[in-house]
């Protein structure tokens, strides 16, 4: 049914404007109710719309009782009862399994985890459990009604245990969906879609957008379809990809860029795994460049993953090496937070970024090879000098 | 003695604690004649015989308890503002309510035991020997920290007085202190860990694999729920069946104390090592209470009334329960002990002062200390290509 949906959704997809991205809604209603809402009230909207819709869904986790410590479950519990929203105690690892255990007799079970930081304990479970539930017992059992809900990221003071990125461990599990939102109006659609999704999924949310981010958001219930990318921002000269809160610093690296007349296009994969091999690989045989960036540390980060199928698929395509700018690889620190992020100068600074080659500005096909090759390997001559020159 | 510790420790721009107003008493500070004094309430036990009531102590020791304590308390309430004014980023857990545990033990026993905690760890730190400057350092991040600064709040740590830190997982901690009780036992040092976790750690797997492991090797293992009765939000009868903490190693003997009452703390931690050192494990629930909320971003208003939180404080508080016994007991008045909190709050402004004055670490130290010295890793630029170093 997910994979019908999908090609139904793909025929309404417009590959994003400039002017930002479409709703794509799986319902007829085109009355746009909107409200502006932040990133903790949409997922508490979603939240609220999935239990509603399905008497056999239940929320749990710490504290969510009271609202949560991110207000995202705010109002369920008064409204759904203490039966289907209701708090544990502190034990990751068996939360977890108690939702694998509730799934497997056919409900929905949203689970918390107060911070990503915290979900290693469970990392077994998962893995173990919940991953191959369907695939070891033939397709008799199953856990998707599972998913698992956990803030990530940074937040500017959070320190080593409530900053971490942990969604590269678990791209590497065949059996689970791991879906990153990167406003509210994309979180409400995900989670929806996400607790509707017949398998488990790990739905992380960019816990520095809960109320930065404001957005108007559609009231009706409505799905955005996982697996597929979104082009958020369209350019000729060099794709970048992303996700989650990562995806607003690119912005800001993408509107610097555009001074420069660099035009760049902005991917939004919002899920990884299972991921939109197409779109990106579409688009990197346009632009002929591409940058992924990411909070998490470089070095077996996700990015490795995009870099290499991108790679294999766009060889003779691509202009330059696949630049990464990410997370540097330390456990992530309190003070030196700053040092540590990707900022915006990092990836304008890169040398895919900083010097597009445009294919009209080689005299002779010798000079762009000679070109090509002086630039990768005298990377400290990369400045706005010769910017200037090549453009 | 604890208090000439805390005074030499302090810096040059402090008075030395002044003596000559008590030599005029009869009692003075330094007296050691034994006192006896009652525990609060009497110990409650699984599977053992609980110790006798009657704690013997001294007015040295009350007095150190006192200013101790009341260091501690301040301490706390420095880092409350710290934290609203910005200067202590990160995440703040705050002891304030719960001193006499770290008191009473460390009174028990000597520094070659270890302590091993979670992230509410400063007043631990302090009562290890922990001096006022690296906490408050290490709290805004400043290269004079006890960790450097690179640990913050949560990771407070000394070697030379075996404190085993500060850990910001809840639980993680558990199986450590088991693991260093192993290596004690090994290595016949007459010494014991005591681990300390929470009511909400409580209810973790690791804290039960890691019971078993010391129940069957008979390590020298004192496990410590400081029961706060929250465990962040939630309150212990909606998180535990059984909240009677210290019955929960069930084969492991067990012994709930009164965690306001320095004294019975004190009874309870010396009773623990020699049981520890005897015949293995055993759990102490210490009955406190946090005035605080679970950390700096949680008012601790939302799932308790403010009306609890003044009662405890009226009736059970640690500091005032040593400050009416001192005053009963005649070893001082109650303006000479005013007088030693107001001592006790210049020193802990001058050494925030200090600590403001310190300097952040080099960036450098972001990539120092992964690996050992000298293993050496790569670090990159912005894609990988501008800067390649070599880590130390």
């Amino acid at each position: 049914m997910a994979s019908l949906l999908g090609r139904f959704c793909r025929k309404l997809v417009v590959p994003g404007s400039a002017h930002g991205s479409r709703m794509i809604s799986t319902t007829a209603c085109d009355s746009e109710a909107v409200k502006s809402l932040n990133l903790y009230s949409a997922i508490n909207q979603a939240l609220h719309i999935a239990l509603e819709t399905d008497p056999r869904s239940y929320v749990f986790g710490e504290d969510v009782g009271f609202g949560g410590v991110f207000r995202c479950t705010t109002g369920l519990a008064e409204r759904f009862g203490k039966n289907r929203v209701f708090n544990t105690p502190l034990c990751e690892q068996g939360i977890v399994g108690f939702g694998i255990g509730l799934a497997a007799m056919g409900n929905r079970a949203v689970v918390e985890i107060q911070f990503a930081d915290y979900i290693y304990p469970a990392f077994d479970q998962i893995v173990n459990e919940a991953a191959k539930f369907r695939y070891r017992s033939g397709n008799q059992f199953n856990c998707g009604g599972l998913t698992i809900r956990a803030p990530y990221g940074a937040v500017g003071h959070g320190g080593h245990y409530h900053s971490q990125s942990p969604e590269a461990f678990f791209c590497h599990v065949p059996g689970i969906k791991v879906v990153i939102p990167r406003s509210p109006r994309e979180a409400k659609g995900l989670l929806l879609s996400s607790i509707r999704d017949p398998n488990p999924v790990v739905f992380f949310e960019p816990k520095w957008l809960y109320r930065q981010a404001v957005e108007e958001v559609p009231e009706h219930d409505y799905m955005i379809p996982l697996s597929q990318a979104e082009v958020i921002r369209e350019g000729n000269d060099i794709t970048l990809v992303g996700w989650g809160a990562q995806l607003t610093v690119m912005e800001q690296a993408c509107l610097d860029a555009e001074k420069e007349g660099i035009s760049c296009e902005l991917i939004d994969l919002k899920t990884l795994l299972p991921w939109d091999k197409e779109t990106v690989e579409a688009s990197v045989k346009k632009t002929g460049r591409l940058l992924i960036s990411h909070e998490a540390p470089v070095t077996g980060g996700f990015g490795a993953e995009i870099s290499a199928t991108i790679l294999e698929r766009c060889f003779l395509k691509l202009e330059a090496p696949v630049s990464r700018v990410c997370g540097l690889d330390t456990p992530f620190p309190l003070v030196f937070e700053p040092f540590y992020m990707p900022t915006k100068n990092k990836a304008s600074s890169s040398s895919s970024l900083s010097s597009p080659l445009k294919k009209k500005h080689y005299l002779i096909m010798g000079l762009h090879v000679w070109c090509r090759y002086w630039m990768q390997s005298s990377p400290l001559l990369i400045t706005s000098h010769s910017i200037c020159f090549f453009r | 003695m604890a208090l000439s510790r805390l005074s030499s420790r302090s810096t040059t721009l402090l008075q030395p604690f002044a003596t000559t107003s008590l030599l005029r008493r009869r009692h003075i500070s330094t007296d050691t004649t034994p006192i006896t004094v009652e525990t609060s309430l009497p110990f409650t036990s699984h599977l053992i015989s609980p110790p006798s009531r009657a704690v013997e102590t001294s007015s040295q020791e009350l007095l150190s308890f006192f200013r101790d304590m009341a260091l501690m308390r301040r301490m706390e309430i420095a880092a409350d503002s710290l934290y609203k004014a910005k200067l202590i980023r990160g995440f703040c857990h705050l002891y304030d309510g719960q001193e006499a545990v770290a008191i009473g033990m460390e009174a028990a026993i000597t520094k070659r035991d270890a302590i091993i905690t979670s992230y509410r760890d400063h007043c631990t730190f302090l009562g290890r020997g922990g001096g006022l400057f690296e906490a408050f350092s290490e709290l805004m991040g400043r290269t004079t920290g006890c960790s450097k600064g690179k640990g913050g709040s949560m990771h407070f740590y000394k070697k030379d007085a075996s404190f085993y830190g500060g850990h910001g997982i809840v639980g993680a901690q558990a199986p450590l202190g088991c693991g260093l009780a192993f290596a004690q036992k090994y290595s016949k040092e007459e010494a014991v860990s005591f681990t300390l976790y929470g009511d909400g750690a409580a209810n973790q797997g690791q804290l039960f694999e890691a019971l078993n492991i010391a129940a069957l090797w008979d390590l020298p293992a004192v496990l410590v729920c400081e029961n706060n009765h929250y465990g962040m939000g939630t309150a212990e009868w909606r998180s535990a069946k059984s909240p009677a903490y210290f019955k929960r190693g069930d084969y492991v003997p067990g012994l709930k104390v009164d965690g306001m009452d320095a004294l019975a703390v004190k009874q309870a931690c010396k009773f623990a090592k020699e049981h520890a050192l005897k015949n293995g494990p055993i759990i102490l629930e210490m009955d406190t209470y946090r005035y605080h909320g679970h950390s700096m971003s949680d008012p601790g208003s939302t799932y308790r009334t403010r009306d609890e939180i003044s009662g405890v404080r009226q009736v059970r508080d640690p500091i005032d329960r040593v400050r009416k016994l001192i005053i009963a007991h005649d070893i001082a008045t109650e303006k000479e002990l005013k007088d030693m909190e107001k001592e006790v709050r210049k020193e802990v402004d001058a050494a925030v002062a200090q600590a403001k004055e310190s300097p952040i670490p080099e960036p450098s130290e972001l990539f120092s200390n992964i690996y050992v010295k000298g293993f050496g890793a790569e670090s990159f630029g912005a894609d990988r290509k501008e800067l390649r170093a070599t880590l130390p």
